[in-house]
C-alpha cells in the first residue's frame, strides 16, 4: 500500500479514456462501478468539452456480485455498439472489475460485433494513466494500421503522434508544432490520437516518419511503428528555443529538406526579451522543476540555459522515464527526485529553498504555503491550464508563452531592487507583494524553520538576518547554521552571520 | 402561506419508474469531501485503488487548498499477490498518518469497491488498531464503496458508524441528524430553542470529542433525507424519528420545525409566535424570485436523494412544473411527508439507465434539468439550461435564511441565458 493524499496520476482507465475521448468514430466499453463515472466530469468540467466522453460504464453493484457480472458486461457492450454505432470499440476493466476477472475481451469476441473491438489489458493496482493512455494508443495503432501502399518519393509526410484529450496545452501545441512542419516544407498525414478516426489510423503507415510530441503517451505506439512499417520517430521534444531549433533540424534530417528558412525565419521574442537588461534580475534565481519527466527535462534546460537560472532541483512522477531524468539531473548537477509522493517533494522544495518553482498543481499548492513563487508546467490537469486563449507551450510561440509564464510569480526587477535599498520601509516591507499581483499573494507566510539542534541566534543576529530580503532569507538562514554547525558554533552572532556570508559567496 | 400537512396528503399515484441501466452517480466516498470540513479532528483514510483517490481529488481538488484531511492507501498487486500482507500494510499505512498528524482525535477506515470485493475486513482492522491506538485516536470504519453506496449514502454510512459511540442518556432530548453547514446548523438550533426545546443535539457534531447522548428519550429528526441507516441505528438506541418534511424552503423548514414542536408538546400557537417573522420574511423574498422560475418545467437526473424535497420547494413554493424526478433511491417511509405534498401525477425514476433517461429529457425539453457534472455541460451544448445538482449539496440551503439562496440557484442559470448575448 501507498499512502496518497493527492496523487499526480490517475489510474490507468483514464488514460484509456484519454484516447477514447481525444478519437471519433471510437467507443469505450470499460467494466466499472457507478463511482467511476466521475470520471466524465474530467473531460465535461475540466476541459470543458461539449460532448460526454465517449464511454459506456457496465455500473454494476454488490447485488450483481453474486450473479452474472459478465451477462451485465454483455448487454452493456451490445446496446454501447447498437446506439452509438462506433466504427471501433475498445472494451476493459478499472481496477475494481479487474479483480473479477471477466475477460472483457474474451466476452467481446463471443459477441462477433462487426467492428473492430480492441481488448485492453491496463494493470491497475501497477500502473498508471499515462502508461494506460500509451497503451492504449499502441493497442489500437496495432490493431488498426496497415502496411505503406503509397510510393516513394513525392513531397514528405508525417504524422503527429501523442496529443490526447485532457492533455497539458495539446490543443494548442498541434497548431503549433503542424504549422511548424508545414513550413518546411513536410505534409501532415495524421495526427492522433487528437481528432483521429479507426479510419485514419489505418493510414498511419503511409508517412515517411512520425514526429512523437508526448513520448509518454505516443512513445510505445512510434517504436512498434518504427519496428514494424520502419518508420522513424522524432526524439526531441520542442519545448524552448533550443530544442525547437533542435526538433527542427531533426525533422527536416528526416524529410530530406532544410531547416534554414524555419530557423532563420522564425520571430521567436524569448531570445531577445532574455538577453534585454531589465532580465539581468533573473540570473542565477534558484529554480526546483517537478513534473511529467517531458516537460521536466525540457523546463530544466530552458531554465538554465534560455533564462539564465541555476538548477535547484529537478525530479518526475514518470516512474517510465526515470533513466532519461537521472541523465538529465545528472547533467545540470542535482540530485534526481523520482517519486508520485507529494509530501517527498514539498520535503524536497523546502530543503531546496528555491526562488522559484516549476512544478504540477500541486507544486503551486506547495509552493503557495512556503511563499515561493511557482508556474505549473505539466499535468495533472486544471481548469486553468485550458485557457481560452491560444495557448502553445511547444515550438517559438511556445517558448514566447513559457517566457511570459515563468517570469511573471516572480518579483519584478527594480521592485526586488527597491526592497532591498529600502528593506524595513513601510510599505517596500517584505510582506508587501510584487506590484503585479494583488494583495492575495501577500499572505503567504514565509515558513520559519526551527534551527538546528544545539544551535542558537542571538536577538541582535535575528533582527539582522530579519533584514535580509524575504526571498533569500531562508537561504541565508540555512546558510549560517550550515557554517555554524561546521565550526561547532552554537550561539549565532552577527559575526557568525556575515561569515558565513562572506564564506558562501567566495 | 399557512401550510397544510393534513389537507392534500395525497401525493403520485403513478407507479414509480424504476430503472436499472449505467448510473451516472459519485460513489459514498464523495461524502468525504464535505464531512472532513464538518468533522473537524476526524481525518478519513480511504482504504482503496488510485482511482478512489482520484476521485477524491478531482471532485474536491478544486474546492480545498488546506492539507486536506482525508488520504487514500492504495492498493497495489503486492497487497493483492499476498507478497505483502495488507493488514499489516494497513497498519504500517496508519501508523505513518497519525505520526504525521497528531492532531486527530478520530480516524475513519472507509471502504471501497475494491477493499470490499477482496474482503478486506476493515471492521477488525478499526477494532485492533483502537487498541493500539486508544485512547488519544478513536478509529472507525464504514463503507463508501459504489457497489454499494450512491453519493450521499456515504455520509449516512459514516453517521451510522458513529451511533454506537454515542453515549446513553434516556433524557428527553432532540437529536438533530444530518451535516449541515455551520452557520445554518446554529440558526435551526435558535429557532429549535425559540420553541421551547431545551435539549438540542446534532449528529455530526462538530468535534468528535462532543458526541450527543442517546437513548428512549431522544426524538430525532433528520435535516436531510438519505440517512436510512442512521435512522436505523438509532432506533437500534431507542430514539424514535419524528416524521416532517425537510427543512428546505420556507414551507419545508417550517413544518420541519412544527414537527419538532409538537413532538415535545409545544402549542400551535407557539410556533406559530416562534417562527412567524421568520418564515413571512422569507416567504416574501421568496416571493420576488418566484416570477423567474413559475411556470418552469425542471428535470431532475438522480443524484443526491436531496431530488424530491427539492422538487417539492420548486413546486409548492415556485410554481414550476416538475417533468421528471430522478432520485438514485426512493427511501418511502422518510419521504412520506414529502411526496404528499408532490402532484398526483408527478413522475418518480429511482435509480438509472442515464442513456434512456437523457432520451426522456431531450424529448421532453424541459426549461431547466438538474443534473451532475458529467452531463451538464454537454445538456448545455445542446441547448439545454442546467443546474449542476453537486452544488446542492455543498451550498448551505436548508432553514428559512437560506431559502432564497436555495431559489436562486436555480434562477441563477436561467438568468444568466438572458443576459448572454453570445
Amino acid at each position: 500500500m501507498q499512502l496518497a493524499m493527492w496523487t499526480y496520476e490517475g489510474p490507468p482507465h483514464v488514460g484509456a479514456m484519454r484516447i477514447a475521448t481525444a478519437m471519433i468514430g471510437v467507443h469505450y466499453v470499460l467494466h466499472a462501478p457507478q463511482g467511476d463515472t466521475y470520471a466524465d466530469l474530467l473531460f465535461t468540467m475540466i476541459e470543458r468539452r461539449d460532448r460526454r466522453p465517449p464511454v459506456t460504464y457496465t455500473t454494476f453493484q454488490a447485488r450483481d456480485l453474486g450473479g452474472d457480472t459478465a451477462g451485465l458486461f454483455q448487454n452493456a457492450l451490445r446496446q454501447a455498439y447498437e446506439r452509438f454505432d462506433p466504427q471501433a470499440i475498445l472494451v476493459g476493466a478499472s481496477c475494481t472489475a479487474e479483480l473479477l476477472q471477466d475477460d472483457p475481451g474474451g466476452l467481446a469476441r463471443a459477441l462477433d460485433l462487426p467492428v473492430p473491438v480492441v481488448p485492453l489489458e491496463l494493470p491497475s493496482y501497477q500502473r498508471k494513466e499515462n502508461w494506460g493512455a500509451a497503451e492504449t494508443f499502441y493497442r489500437l495503432v496495432r490493431a488498426l494500421a496497415q502496411p505503406r501502399t503509397r510510393e516513394k518519393g513525392g513531397r514528405p509526410v508525417c504524422n503527429i503522434l501523442g496529443p490526447t484529450a485532457l492533455g497539458f496545452h495539446h490543443r494548442d501545441d498541434v497548431v503549433e508544432i503542424r504549422r511548424l512542419i508545414e513550413r518546411l516544407g513536410i505534409d501532415i498525414g495524421v495526427v492522433a490520437p487528437l481528432g483521429a478516426s479507426p479510419a485514419d489510423l489505418a493510414r498511419i503507415g503511409e508517412a515517411d516518419f512520425n514526429v512523437v510530441l508526448y513520448p509518454e503517451i505516443a512513445g510505445t505506439a512510434a517504436t512498434w511503428l518504427t519496428r514494424t512499417f520502419g518508420q522513424p520517430a522524432t526524439k526531441t521534444a520542442p519545448l524552448g528555443i533550443g530544442a525547437t531549433r533542435d526538433f527542427v533540424a531533426e525533422v527536416a534530417a528526416l524529410a530530406g529538406v532544410d531547416p534554414a528558412p524555419v530557423l532563420n525565419g522564425q520571430a521567436a521574442r524569448l531570445p531577445w526579451y532574455s538577453r534585454s537588461v531589465d532580465s539581468t534580475y533573473l540570473t542565477g534565481k534558484r529554480v526546483f522543476i517537478f513534473g511529467d519527466a517531458t516537460h521536466a527535462i525540457a523546463a530544466a534546460r530552458i531554465a538554465r540555459e534560455e533564462l539564465g537560472f541555476d538548477i535547484a532541483g529537478l525530479g518526475t512522477y514518470s516512474r517510465e522515464f526515470a533513466r532519461e531524468l537521472r541523465a538529465a539531473a545528472a547533467e545540470h548537477g542535482v540530485e534526481p527526485l523520482i517519486t508520485d509522493d507529494y509530501l517527498a517533494v514539498e520535503a524536497a522544495i523546502a530543503e531546496a529553498h528555491p526562488d522559484l518553482v516549476l512544478g504540477t498543481q500541486m507544486e503551486r499548492h506547495v509552493a503557495k504555503r512556503l511563499g515561493v513563487p511557482c508556474a505549473v508546467i505539466s499535468a495533472p490537469m486544471h481548469v486553468q491550464d485550458f485557457p481560452a486563449r491560444y495557448s502553445p507551450q511547444m515550438g517559438f510561440e511556445g517558448a514566447n508563452v513559457l517566457f511570459d509564464t515563468w517570469i511573471h510569480p516572480l518579483m519584478m526587477g527594480l521592485e526586488e531592487h527597491l526592497l532591498s535599498m529600502f528593506r524595513g520601509d513601510f510599505e517596500f516591507h517584505e510582506g508587501a507583494a510584487p506590484s503585479h499581483l494583488g494583495a492575495a499573494h501577500a499572505d503567504a507566510p514565509p515558513v520559519v524553520l526551527p534551527a538546528n539542534a544545539g544551535q542558537s541566534w542571538s536577538p541582535e543576529a535575528e533582527q539582522e538576518l530579519a533584514r535580509i530580503p524575504f526571498f533569500v532569507r531562508g537561504k541565508a538562514r540555512r546558510n549560517t547554521e550550515r557554517f555554524a554547525a561546521d565550526r561547532g558554533v552554537a550561539q549565532i552572532t552577527i559575526e557568525t552571520l556575515y561569515d558565513a556570508k562572506a564564506h558562501f559567496s567566495r | 402561506m399557512t401550510p397544510s400537512l393534513s389537507a392534500d396528503l395525497t401525493g403520485p399515484v403513478a407507479p414509480v419508474l424504476r430503472e436499472r441501466g449505467q448510473r451516472e452517480v459519485f460513489c459514498g466516498l464523495t461524502g468525504i469531501v464535505w464531512l472532513h470540513r464538518k468533522i473537524q479532528d476526524a481525518f478519513f483514510l480511504v482504504v482503496g485503488s488510485r482511482t478512489c483517490a482520484h476521485l477524491l481529488q478531482s471532485a474536491a481538488g478544486v474546492m480545498i487548498f488546506a492539507e486536506p484531511r482525508f488520504a487514500t492507501a492504495i492498493i497495489d498487486d503486492r497487497d493483492l499477490s499476498g507478497l505483502a500482507d495488507a493488514n499489516a500494510e494497513l497498519d504500517r499505512m496508519v501508523e505513518q498518518l497519525l505520526a504525521r498528524r497528531p492532531d486527530i482525535k478520530l480516524l475513519f477506515l472507509v471502504g471501497s469497491c475494491p477493499s470490499e470485493v477482496i474482503k478486506l475486513d476493515l471492521s477488525r482492522a478499526a477494532m485492533r488498531l483502537s487498541q493500539r491506538f486508544a485512547p488519544s485516536v478513536r478509529i472507525l470504519n464504514y463503507s463508501g464503496s459504489g457497489i454499494e453506496t450512491t453519493f450521499t449514502q456515504g455520509e449516512d454510512a459514516c453517521l451510522a458508524a458513529l451511533v454506537p459511540l454515542l453515549p446513553k442518556s434516556d433524557a428527553p432530548a432532540l437529536l438533530v441528524v444530518g451535516a449541515l453547514a455551520d452557520a445554518v446548523e446554529d440558526q435551526l438550533r435558535r429557532s429549535l430553542a425559540a420553541l421551547g426545546i431545551a435539549q438540542v443535539h446534532v449528529l455530526p457534531s462538530r468535534s468528535a470529542m462532543e458526541l450527543p447522548p442517546v437513548g428512549s428519550g431522544t426524538r430525532y429528526l433528520l435535516a436531510q433525507p438519505f440517512l436510512a441507516d442512521t435512522a436505523r441505528a438509532l432506533e437500534g438506541r431507542g430514539a424514535r424519528r419524528i416524521p416532517a418534511p425537510f427543512p428546505l424552503g420556507a414551507e419545508g423548514t417550517q413544518l420541519w420545525l412544527r414537527a419538532a414542536a409538537q413532538a415535545f408538546g409545544a402549542n400551535m400557537a407557539t410556533v406559530r409566535a416562534a417562527t412567524a417573522l421568520q418564515a413571512e420574511r422569507a416567504a416574501a423574498a421568496l416571493a420576488r424570485i418566484r416570477p423567474a422560475l413559475e411556470g418552469k418545467r425542471v428535470f431532475f437526473f438522480p443524484d443526491s436523494q436531496l431530488e424530491v424535497p427539492l422538487a417539492r420547494f420548486l413546486h409548492r413554493e415556485m410554481g414550476m412544473q416538475l417533468v421528471e424526478v430522478g432520485t438514485p433511491y426512493l427511501h418511502q417511509q422518510h419521504l412520506a411527508e414529502e411526496l404528499a405534498l408532490l402532484p398526483a401525477d408527478t413522475r418518480l425514476s429511482e435509480g438509472q439507465d442515464v442513456e434512456r433517461q437523457l432520451d426522456r429529457c431531450r424529448a421532453e425539453r424541459p426549461d431547466l434539468v438538474v443534473c451532475g457534472l458529467g452531463l451538464a455541460n454537454p445538456l448545455e451544448a445542446e441547448g439545454l439550461a442546467t443546474k449542476w445538482s453537486i452544488e446542492l449539496v455543498f451550498t448551505p440551503i436548508q432553514g428559512f435564511e437560506q431559502a432564497t439562496d436555495l431559489a436562486n440557484l436555480f434562477v441563477r442559470p436561467l438568468d444568466r441565458r438572458t443576459r448572454l448575448r453570445v
